[in-house]
């Protein structure tokens, strides 16, 4: 009886899963599908041909493409390595009781959650003031502490049993020797966590570039594929080091874009899955309050 | 007495760095929101920069759009929390439903893909179904002989495009946190229900939802407190940022943008921003309010 009810329940799930994996069949499909096809036939769920012109003509001039994925992964590791640390820095003495300011700290970084000077100011700042336009540490340093990242690391060290503190502290642990050598083994979990929210978010980064990179060699993967996404002219004016010939060769418009998309996207999307327990995981102890 | 000090010293160090970023780049943000009362202008920076009183303001709440975008922002932002939640329950209390593991490992996973996406991928995505000429939708409407829709130019139909497209990149995620709050339940009501005779749905509708009430309300705070915020990649991606959709699309995030980016109009967009911010911070406060009020344990502080 158990079986047969759960049967409906299994068809929604399907439809959903269906559903959610539809667009990417699309995209992978259109990018494989060559330009005279598309003109006649629009795009297909499955692909009527086959061709990798789309991708050849992407890889004509790889460069643009190598370098943005070498700013989005420098971005994305510095960040990454930077923010966990801060965060975690930041966290452990508000996890602490015995830290004289810890309520005055804890308001002053979880006030930001609540109000925040939004974007003029912010970019006022930046380029006006602190002249980091067209920095690659601008892609680094603004979103460093995440206020809510703050809560999940100073969640994770609260629940860490007292009674080990007590007891390496008899021992005649150091502070410090305390914090490498008990809360760090420990605490790996909400490492992952934090570092694999932190890396998502860089890497899947177009915004900061739309406000603050004009500059060729800093365009970050999401941007570069937003920019063609707008204008796919655009990629033609980017390869100038294209052979002679290649200049006249009509730019495959329809296919180049999903391709693009593919090139941008493809690697994370096979690797972020591995680790969804850790997204999940931070997201339910964040919904502990804070 | 010397060991205290050396303690606390060590915890204001490790403090500094997160303490100092976030005052240049959130505490310094909000000082600078006095711009909204200047005539900003780049010669003389925002120290300098005349004051006009609320001149800003009534510039923008007497244009024609403030009205658009307070409307969009507010019914477009509600609904979408309302039914991104009400989805992801949904689909977490049939997940909870089936006991087969690797099924719910591999629902979980598919549906937790376009989490993984960036908004620019996902407006590619949506150009590949909406697309007017080549588009799956319109491929489809032609095999059926229905006109195809010049999507990008229907403004009417964008709050249900946006509305799918939001549930469809969260579902996955949320759902796995209701799903994790549901796993939560103690086995044994369902058992004693069970001996008296519960049925699937009075069990679920008994036990398993009030146990994800104050999830539920958290989750709904969070999303309500940012009401008058809005997922900035969702309007301006997936709309390709088409002038023609703006009617029903245009939401505060993105006229701030345009008016700063494109107008340049810093003083009114300093303005809405200001606006936005207090409107923002009166919301979650209240909401928190009422909330704690009814039950003390689910506000957020």
């Amino acid at each position: 009886m158990k079986k047969e009810k759960s049967i409906i329940s299994h068809i929604w799930l399907i439809l959903a899963s269906i559903l959610c994996l539809i667009p990417f069949i699309v995209v992978v499909s259109v990018s494989l599908t060559d330009e005279a096809t598309l003109n006649e036939f629009g795009y297909s769920i499955f692909p009527k041909t086959f061709s990798l012109d789309a991708y050849k003509y992407i890889f004509l001039d790889p460069e643009p493409i190598i370098r943005s994925y070498g700013v989005t992964i420098a971005s994305t590791v510095v960040g990454t390595v930077l923010a966990v640390l801060v965060m975690s820095f930041l966290a452990y003495p508000l996890s602490r009781q015995d830290f004289k300011f810890k309520s005055v700290v804890s308001f002053y970084v979880f006030f930001t959650m609540l109000f925040s000077g939004g974007l003029v100011p912010s970019y006022m700042l930046i380029t006006q003031y602190l002249y980091l336009k067209d920095n690659f540490w601008v892609l680094v340093l603004p979103g460093l502490v995440t206020p809510f990242h703050v809560i999940l690391f100073r969640t994770f060290f609260q629940q860490l049993p007292g009674e080990l503190f007590d007891a390496a502290k008899i021992d005649g642990c150091s502070d410090v020797r305390m914090i490498f050598q008990v809360v760090l083994p420990l605490s790996k979990p909400v490492f992952a966590t934090v570092a694999l929210l932190g890396a998502l978010t860089r890497w899947n980064d177009w915004y900061t570039c739309l406000l603050y990179i004009n500059d060729e060699n800093l365009v970050t993967l999401q941007y570069q594929l937003q920019r063609i996404m707008k204008n796919v002219e655009l990629i033609k004016t980017q390869m100038s080091n294209m052979p002679m010939q290649m200049m006249n060769v009509d730019v495959p418009t329809e296919s180049v874009r999903m391709a693009l998309a593919v090139v941008v996207s493809g690697p994370m999307i096979l690797v972020f899955p591995f680790f969804q327990k850790y997204f999940a995981k931070g997201l339910t102890v964040g919904s502990v309050k804070g | 007495m010397k060991k205290f000090n050396k303690t606390q010293l060590m915890y204001c160090l490790m403090a500094l760095p997160g303490v100092l970023l976030l005052f240049v780049f959130c505490y310094i943000p909000i000082g600078g929101l006095v711009i909204a009362f200047k005539d900003y202008r780049y010669d003389l920076g925002i120290l300098k920069s005349p004051w006009v009183g609320f001149k800003n303001f009534e510039f923008f709440f007497a244009g024609q759009d403030a009205k658009r975008i307070l409307f969009n922002t507010i019914t477009l932002n509600l609904s979408y929390i309302i039914l991104g939640i009400v989805v992801a329950v949904l689909f977490a209390l049939m997940l909870y439903n089936i006991r087969q593991r690797i099924m719910i490992k591999a629902y979980q996973t598919t549906m937790m893909l376009p989490y993984f996406l960036s908004w620019v991928v996902v407006g590619c995505m949506a150009y590949g179904f909406l697309n007017p000429t080549a588009g799956i939708i319109n491929g489809i409407l032609e095999k059926f002989g229905v006109d195809m829709i010049d999507w990008y130019a229907k403004p009417k139909y964008w709050p249900f495009i946006l509305g799918f497209f939001s549930v469809w990149k969260n579902v996955g995620i949320n759902c796995i946190i209701y799903y994790a709050g549901l796993m939560g339940i103690d086995d044994s009501l369902f058992e004693a229900a069970d001996l008296d005779g519960a049925s699937r749905l009075q069990k679920i509708w008994h036990i398993s939802i009030p146990s994800i009430i104050p999830l539920i309300i958290t989750m709904t705070l969070l999303a309500l407190g940012n009401v008058f915020r809005s997922d900035f990649g969702l309007f301006y991606q997936v709309t390709r940022d088409i002038g023609k959709l703006y009617e029903t699309t245009d939401v505060i995030d993105t006229y701030i943008f345009r008016a700063l980016n494109t107008n340049g109009e810093i003083g009114m967009s300093a303005a809405v921003g200001f606006f936005q911010s207090i409107v923002g911070f009166i919301t979650i406060v209240l909401v928190n309010w009422i909330v704690r009020r009814i039950e003390k344990d689910n506000a957020l502080f």
